[in-house]
């Protein structure tokens, strides 16, 4: 049943458009090479005996970059003749007759060696340039103009179902590009701002995308900086200066590069409140001690209930720069300990700045004086609860004894009560 | 001398079931009773503020902290009931000494049946109760003031001084940094969070359980919101100082009205809140340490 009104419909449109096909279409106006095929393929409703759609817009590829150039079907679909229809089964076109060095590039991608392996899903040429409607990339209308790759790189990483099937590296990465700095940024850009926005290509390659575990990647560890750097090089040099940047100078790929911080796809302006919670726990990674004395402080514990101003760890050790508290140019080195203090607490003196934030009760070496206080204070708790513990159950005991004794002496309450 | 008492069972103290006289003997005046609700009140307003900075991780330390505005007015609250729980501990303190020179008797303060200050007789109270504890001697005979009530006493003096000063240090460090090293405020964050837990986790559960909770007193004792103990009580309680009322022939001059209906709905309806609060703090302190 099914199979017949296909069919019919089939007849139906190829009916439909070969009565169509004369009252219009530019590529015919214009005499041009394709015209015997656009006699079955202009009508984008159009469907072959397989039920398959077989149209296309012609309008749209007369616009398109291989349609100006007038490139004939043939071109791409070179295995297609007209001497015989139905055409046989036709094969995929391959864009590397042409365009061979980004072909070439692709092939060595993330998305060309999954093809390769047979995933289906990874991207094609056609999935990011479309197919007869391929735009240059200058055109705003082009699919991989600067301001739409968002949404052409998020029909696949910002589908939620593809993401979970396909098991896409960093879950849905659009949803959290959209909402990042650089996401908002965009938009404002295709308002008509002037603004210098970073896209999924600008970090990772259009026909170069590899795997971050690829160290040629420019996302990998070790190429994050750069990569970044390349707008943001003011930091990138205050960031090379620093312990971290040092590190990473010495090849120690385990010190944080900009992603570890501020994450990669889902970056956050540095005021937001919840950025500045989250990146404790960030520097927490590695600096697990510090986070632990930092928790014991008024501005640890403030930071935990979900308030972020009060100092967390870059409002006294810098975010870029960070030194060890012995170089002198450090903002927790002796010299500068003071100010850093000061920028919060106008008022603070010498012994103010000689708190110790890090102070740790549990570590005789470091503090002293607050192990014992806080041993004391222990033993002072251990104590008085043991006592009054003992001495409230035991009295809860023979009260409740009293209680119950009093009662079971019947009605004459008063009478045991007096005999007590 | 004994009249039957029926008429006023409404306003009369309904636990222990004990003879009913219907006379009733001052036991706390006026002032004292206020300066113990102001204690009780500023005391649960520090703990419920201060707790969830203490125990920061918890999920409920945050949503008390929203009830309370944010952490500003957290902090805001804390100070106030802080301010004034100082002001009626040191109101409190220079009474003492005023009514001490008043009464030319300043010895009182360190010695004899109205003084707070630990006895003898107070080792031997104890050691007897334990005993009685587990059924090996009688039961003690107490006075005007019982050993566990002096240490609840002492305990407020000591936490006054301990979370009291290391809670103004925290409060003003800019100030007290013009005389005290850096280390001293770590001592005092330190300081000031041990000793709230353990005048918390004291207050919330011995206090409430001699005060209050125990089987005899079940569920409240209203004597420190209506100041008036019954006859029997004070006889069945404390019989020393009954006998020592009596025979000074001091008894007639103690005897008072029965508590007024206002202080015995006080007693139970913000005691009784007070007494909850604080039994579902040291609940939520318990989840925290599990």
């Amino acid at each position: 049943m099914r199979l017949t009104i296909a069919a019919g419909f089939s007849v139906i449109a190829l009916l439909f458009s070969s009565v169509a096909f004369p009252q219009g279409g530019a590529a015919k106006d214009a005499g041009g090479p394709n015209d015997a095929c656009l006699m079955c393929h202009s009508d984008p409703a159009a469907k072959g005996a397989t039920g398959k759609s077989i149209g296309l817009d012609a309008k749209k590829f007369a616009a398109s970059v291989h349609g100006e150039m007038q490139l004939p079907c043939a071109a791409c679909h070179a295995d297609v003749s007209a001497d015989k229809i139905p055409h046989e089964k036709v094969k995929p076109v391959d864009c590397s007759g042409c365009h061979e060095k980004p072909a070439k590039e692709y092939a060595g991608t993330v998305h060309g060696k999954a093809r390769a392996h047979g995933n289906n899903v990874a991207a094609s040429c056609a999935s990011c340039h479309g197919t007869h409607d391929i735009l240059r990339s200058k055109d705003p209308a082009s699919r991989t103009n600067h301001l739409n790759l968002e949404a052409t790189c998020g029909s696949c990483h910002g589908n939620d179902q593809l993401v979970k099937e396909a098991n896409l590296p960093g879950g849905n990465v659009q949803a959290k590009y959209h909402d990042s700095i650089h996401g908002r940024d965009l938009r404002d850009a295709k308002k008509g701002m002037q603004l210098a926005v970073p896209e999924c290509t600008d970090c990772h390659g259009a026909h170069s995308i590899l795997p971050k575990s690829d160290e040629k990647s420019r996302t990998s560890r070790a190429r994050i900086p750069d990569t970044c750097g390349a707008c943001h090089q003011q930091v990138k040099s205050r960031f090379e200066k620093s312990e971290h940047g040092k590190l990473r100078q010495d090849n120690n790929l385990a010190s944080p590069g900009c992603t570890d911080c501020h994450s990669a796809h889902g970056i956050q302006k540095h005021d937001q409140p919840n950025w500045q919670l989250e990146v404790i726990g960030t520097c927490g990674n590695c600096h697990s001690d510090y986070i632990k004395s930092f928790r014991d402080t008024f501005h640890g514990q403030v930071t935990s209930l979900g308030y972020a101003n009060v100092a967390t760890c870059d409002a006294c050790h810098g975010a870029h720069q960070v030194l060890p508290a012995a170089n002198p140019a450090s903002k927790v080195s002796k010299e500068n300990r003071l100010e850093t203090c000061q920028t919060c607490h106008p008022k603070a003196n010498e012994n103010f700045a000689s708190f110790d934030p890090h102070a740790n009760r549990h570590d005789k070496a470091r503090s002293p004086l607050l192990y014992y206080v806080g041993l004391f204070m222990d033993l002072l708790l251990l104590g008085v609860f043991a006592f009054f513990g003992l001495h409230t159950i035991l009295w809860a005991y023979r009260s409740a004894r009293v209680v119950l004794e009093r009662r079971k002496g019947g009605t004459g309450g008063h009478d045991s009560e007096e005999k007590r | 001398m004994s009249t039957t008492t029926t008429a006023q069972k409404g306003t009369a103290i309904p636990q222990a079931a004990g003879s009913r006289s219907g006379r009733y003997y001052q036991r706390f005046d006026r002032i004292e009773r206020g300066m113990h609700a102001l204690l009780m009140v500023t005391f649960i307003g520090c703990a419920l503020t201060g707790l969830p900075l203490l125990l920061a991780d918890e999920k409920w330390s945050a949503a008390l902290v929203r009830l309370f505005g944010g952490f500003e007015g957290a902090g805001l609250i804390h100070r106030i009931c802080a301010a004034v729980m100082i002001v009626v501990f040191v109101a409190h303190v220079v009474r003492v000494f005023a009514r001490a020179i008043r009464r030319n008797n300043l010895m009182g303060i360190l010695w004899g049946p109205h003084s707070m200050v630990p006895q003898p007789q107070d080792i031997v109270d104890m050691y007897r109760h334990v005993k009685w504890f587990l059924s090996a001697g009688p039961r003690p005979q107490f006075d005007r003031w019982t050993y566990w009530e002096k240490f609840d006493y002492w305990a407020v003096f000591w936490g006054m001084f301990i979370i009291g000063g290391s809670g103004l240090l925290l409060w003003f460090p800019e100030f007290f940094a013009i005389f005290l090293p850096g280390w001293a405020f770590n001592i005092a964050t330190l300081v000031h969070g041990e000793e709230a837990l353990l005048a918390v986790g004291f207050i919330f559960t011995i206090h409430f359980f001699n005060g209050h909770l125990r089987p005899e007193k079940f569920p409240m004792d209203k004597v420190i919101f209506t100041g008036r103990i019954p006859e029997h009580e004070l006889k069945d309680e404390r019989p020393v100082e009954y006998a020592r009322l009596a025979s000074a022939g001091q008894l007639a001059a103690r005897e008072t009205s029965p508590p007024s209906p206002g202080a015995v709905a006080f007693g139970t309806y913000v005691g009784g809140a007070a007494v909850i609060a604080g039994i579902v703090t040291i609940v939520l302190i318990f989840y925290s340490f599990m």
